[in-house]
């Protein structure tokens, strides 16, 4: 799992790329809130677009980005999630919005 | 009666998170002569995962076991996959089965069971406190211009 950010005046954007599952969750996590920490951002973009796999694992890093940006009072966005890892974040029922087709 | 499989793979691998992606993967290439749609394949390999993981957070928490999956076909259509664990086991499983509900801590999100419940079309588990626990979930797959 990489994990790249970047970071425009207050809004932070997210990138994932890989596997996201038990195995990748912990560094995943980790990078998120080292970036949420350096940036205290009012606002979150978390991009999936290069995530090649997702499971519940990808929930609980999303719920624990959301929720931090909330106590900053800041906005979170899921953005590009591809097909598979959008079913996982709709049997949640968390709202994200999913990848455009670039056939 | 048993029915026999058509045909069935069986694995065991040892509780290191770093054969999820081999055990969903393995299962995955099994399911393809089923022509599952990618769809299907990333529903199964979803559920797997799941399964999986499940067994190593919490079924050896301080320790490495065994982990053994089988995954079979029936009838040319139906994906039966078996979980076995032979670790702490479950002693609430209506209440392991709720949403949100994890004792896994916040690297877990407490979906696992409702992703396998959603994504497959009949999950079982049986489990006994110190003896382990059994997860067996089955998909039928119409192969595709076919009707069920």
């Amino acid at each position: 799992m990489d994990v790249r950010t970047t970071t425009k005046g207050r809004a932070l954007t997210v990138r994932l790329r890989g596997e996201l599952d038990h195995y990748a969750a912990r560094e995943a996590i980790l990078a998120v809130e080292r970036a949420l920490d350096a940036a205290l951002p009012s606002s979150l973009t978390m991009d999936f677009g290069d995530v090649t796999f997702m499971d519940s694992s990808g929930i609980a890093v999303a719920m624990r980005a959301m929720r931090r940006m909330a106590a900053l009072g800041g906005t979170s966005a899921l953005v590009n999630v591809p097909p598979q890892a959008k079913r996982v974040f709709d049997a949640a029922g968390i709202l994200c919005a999913a990848k455009e087709e670039t056939t | 009666m048993k029915v026999k499989p058509n045909n069935y793979i069986a694995l065991e691998f040892l509780s290191r998170s770093a054969n999820e992606g081999f055990a969903r993967t393995a299962v995955a290439a099994f399911a393809a002569q089923l022509d599952p749609t990618l769809e299907e394949l990333g529903d199964i390999k979803t559920a797997v995962s799941e399964a999986v993981t499940n067994a190593i957070v919490h079924a050896y928490p301080d320790t490495l076991g065994k982990i053994s999956l089988r995954a079979s076909i029936f009838d040319g259509i139906l994906l039966e996959i078996v979980v076995r664990d032979k670790g702490r086991g479950i002693a609430d499983i209506a209440r392991a089965r709720q949403p949100l509900y994890t004792t896994g801590g916040e690297e877990r999100s407490g979906m696992g069971f409702t992703i396998m419940e959603s994504f497959m079309d009949s999950l079982v588990v049986r489990s006994e406190p110190g003896k382990g626990t059994v997860v067996t979930m089955k998909r039928k797959i119409a192969r595709r211009g076919t009707k069920l």
